[in-house]
């Protein structure tokens, strides 16, 4: 359903993302691992077209979306995109982040809207707090209302870029737990990651970015007991000694 | 402690001021309870004529200031030479006196002849005083607009908003928000620039007050007009102070990494 | 007003007299102060500090530079000056803003002369000297305004009235032809004159002198209604600090010019006369 063919982009003369190749069925989770700066944020958001690629093709559901020219606003109403740092409208309430897009976007009646939000609040455990203000939300549950705000607008697929790194351990778990749902539910999802076990679990593949290409991909057993490519080897012996330590 | 300095601090102040040598000749030039209570009558409904003014240009100034500070931070190449000339506007705005601005637009409009433009002197007057505010407006809602993080309207975009969408419902509301106190300074400084329409003949009440003034050859009509205006001031700057302590407190929701 | 010329012209007589007796005595009283130019009390030794407002306009002064002696109030200042001794070159002129010349405190000037009007109020705050005019005050209009031939002050009630601020001539406007709307106000004559010419107002009221001056020139198509008193007439005075030493020897100067015929002379030189202006009731 989503194809990414060549997908290269340069920021100056440094290369960020170098030829990707990848696909992502209908219905498929697919993971994104890797270190910092591999590249992981920007292909994601360049698949979202909220960033320009340089060469190569982008195609959702068949359809060419990066055709020079072509209008984003069209794409993105399809694609939800969760961002590490949850970016909620601090000024608008719970409610009011979640029915914006469905409201403005997809030109939902506010009434569904109100309706449909308050459904999706409460089905993630967020029910009761509606009418809070994201300065009064836990991290967790911030993160919930934007996963919350994103599935309003109806994705076809989401993207999900490392949105646990920046909750305190004991809040990730409930974050983790709607993704896994949703998983449950089919929906289509590229995720980028450092949660190794989480991962392993839910993704149907797994992909190892470094430098900006994907160096190595295949089942999550695979990569995660037996990878092959050494850059592959080292960063999860990092990831592995850090989380021991 | 502190209510123990407080005393000393003022009370040493007005012990310097009543102890003065000239005390009793500003008391009774400035503090005159007699002249007080004769111009005191005439005050309010000249002010009402200020507050008339200060409120539609207040208004206009705040549309037009936020428009301007759009139109300069869009991207459109078609709306280049209209970027053009808001720059040129605002640059001219600021940099010469109101008082100038006053003259040139309340004398030389009339001038020209065009039976169209108006000729009403409260209406010039505060035509020139919106030019002048809405460039220093628009700057301040520049900065504001600027000011949002990138991952805004990122966010907004990402959800299939279209730009002028983000800037309406997401970028623009949290501008406006974070930039109360720079507003708020601007608002306060029209309520008293608005006196200057005096120039071009209406009777405010600083005007009122001065005519008193050189009647009586007493200067406590100034002092009853300052209380008037500090009836009207004071109590906007706490509500609006009160205001912005609560938006500010919502702006710092988001983890910014 | 008669009675208050009256009062001032006896006041001005009974201190000459005082003086003249106080010159005879070989020591002076603790009451009155000496006019020798030696003994008075001045801003700057030496010299006669006069003030007067920028700009300084005709007819009152010419090409507002006070020190050329022309100019009714320039001629008329000389004319003080010369009375307690001080030569032309000996006097020295500084600009002082009308709202700025009854600031309490003490003054940058010996006197000031700026078309004052003396009144019991200001008097409080100052020291005026005997009146050296009395101002009536002129309504002028353009030709061809719908109220260039009003004959009485009733007709011109409707009239969107312009004048200058700090001048009797609002009060007048307010007091003896009760208009409709309210005035406008400008800061200076040349506001007011502009606002004529672009007819932001219907008629503006000056000073009957300054009128002359306007409609000879400043005001093309100006032509002046008609003349009316202020009630209690206006009466212009040199303006001194409050109780000041210098007082007593101005209206004694002022007592001489009058009686030897210099006032009046130097007044039908600079100011023209009224005699063919109607006077509106």
């Amino acid at each position: 359903m989503l194809e990414l063919r060549g997908v290269t982009k340069f920021y100056g003369e440094r290369e960020v993302l170098g030829g990707i190749d990848l696909t992502v069925s209908e219905g498929e989770a697919v993971a994104l691992i890797g270190a910092s700066g591999s590249g992981k944020s920007t292909l994601l958001r360049c698949i979202d077209l909220l960033e320009e690629i340089d060469d190569g093709d982008i195609y959702l559901d068949g359809v060419a979306i990066t055709e020079p020219g072509a209008d984003p606003v069209p794409v993105r109403r399809r694609l939800g995109l969760v961002f590490q740092a949850y970016n909620l409208f601090p000024h608008r309430s719970v409610l009011e982040n979640v029915v914006l897009g469905a409201i403005r976007a997809q030109r939902m009646a506010r009434s569904d809207a109100l309706t449909a939000g308050h459904a999706l609040l409460q089905r993630f455990g967020l029910a009761g707090r509606e009418h809070d203000y994201p300065d009064r939300l836990s991290g967790g549950q911030q993160q919930r209302v934007a996963i919350v705000r994103a599935l309003m607008t109806k994705p076809r697929a989401l993207l999900l870029d490392e949105v646990t790194s920046a909750l305190d351990p004991e809040l990730v778990g409930e974050v983790l737990g709607i993704i896994r749902e949703l998983k449950g539910d089919g929906m289509t999802m590229l995720i980028a990651t450092h949660e190794m076990g989480f991962a392993r679990e839910v993704a149907d593949e797994v992909c190892f970015l470094d430098a900006g290409r994907i160096v190595e991909r295949g089942a999550p057993a695979q990569i995660f007991s037996q990878p092959e490519n050494p850059s592959t080897r080292r960063f999860l012996t990092r990831l592995l000694a850090g989380a021991r330590a | 402690m502190s209510a123990t300095s407080t005393v000393v601090v003022i009370g040493g102040l007005v012990a310097a001021l009543v102890l003065s040598p000239g005390w009793r000749t500003i008391r009774q030039t400035y503090l005159s309870w007699h002249y007080f209570r004769q111009i005191l009558p005439s005050l309010p409904g000249a002010f009402w004529l200020d507050a008339r003014i200060f409120l539609i240009v207040e208004a206009v100034v705040l549309a037009l200031g936020l428009l301007i500070a759009v139109v300069r931070t869009v991207r459109a190449p078609v709306l280049f030479p209209v970027r053009l000339a808001c720059a040129a506007f605002v640059d001219l705005m600021r940099g010469i006196p109101l008082l100038i601005l006053l003259y040139v637009v309340g004398f030389g409009v009339p001038a020209l002849g065009f039976s169209f433009l108006p000729t009403d002197e409260p209406v010039l007057a505060g035509a020139a005083l919106a030019m002048c505010y809405s460039a220093y407006v628009s700057e301040v809602f520049r900065a504001g607009i600027v000011s949002i993080h990138p991952s805004q309207p990122a966010a907004a975009l990402a959800l299939g908003l279209t730009r002028p969408q983000a800037l309406r419902h997401v970028v623009v509301p949290q501008a406006a928000r974070r930039v109360v106190p720079p507003l708020l300074n601007d608002f306060i400084g029209l309520t008293k620039d608005v006196a200057l329409v005096s120039v071009l003949g209406p009777q405010e009440i600083v005007r009122v007050a001065q005519i008193s003034s050189d009647f009586s050859f007493n200067y406590t009509p100034y002092i009853a007009a300052a209380a008037i205006y500090l009836l009207l001031t004071l109590p906007l700057i706490r509500i609006v102070d009160r205001q912005q302590r609560r938006a500010l407190r919502r702006q710092n929701a988001v983890v910014m990494l | 007003m008669k009675p208050r010329t009256t009062i001032a012209a006896a006041l001005a007589g009974m201190l000459s007299l005082a003086a003249v007796a106080l010159a005879a005595a070989p020591v002076a009283s603790s009451a009155a102060t000496s006019c020798a130019k030696a003994s008075l009390a001045l801003v700057h030794a030496g010299q006669l500090t006069v003030a007067t407002d920028a700009p300084a306009y005709p007819p009152y002064f010419e090409n507002n530079k006070p020190a050329n002696g022309k100019g009714f109030e320039s001629a008329v200042a000389y004319a003080i000056a010369g009375q307690l001794g001080f030569g032309a070159g000996q006097v020295k002129w500084t600009v002082e803003p009308f709202n700025a010349s009854f600031a309490p405190g003490p003054k940058s000037f010996d006197f000031d002369i700026n078309e004052i009007s003396i009144t019991p109020a200001r008097a409080k705050a100052v020291d005026f000297s005997t009146p050296y005019y009395t101002n009536p005050q002129a309504v002028i209009v353009v030709k061809g305004s719908k109220f260039a031939h009003a004959g009485s002050l009733a007709a011109l009630r409707s009239a969107k009235f312009g004048v200058q601020v700090g001048t009797t001539s609002l009060a007048a406007v307010n007091a003896q032809i009760r208009p409709t709307q309210s005035p406008q106000v400008f800061n200076s004559s040349n506001d007011v004159v502009t606002a004529l010419r672009e007819h932001l107002v219907d008629a503006i009221v000056v000073d009957l002198a300054t009128g002359f001056y306007l409609t000879s020139g400043e005001i093309p198509h100006g032509v002046v209604v008609g003349q009316f008193s202020a009630s209690g007439g206006d009466n212009w005075g040199v303006l001194l600090s409050h109780h000041s030493k210098l007082t007593g020897c101005v209206d004694q100067a002022l007592a001489k010019l009058r009686s030897n015929g210099t006032l009046s002379s130097i007044t039908s030189r600079w100011m023209q006369s009224g005699a063919g202006v109607p006077v509106l009731k």
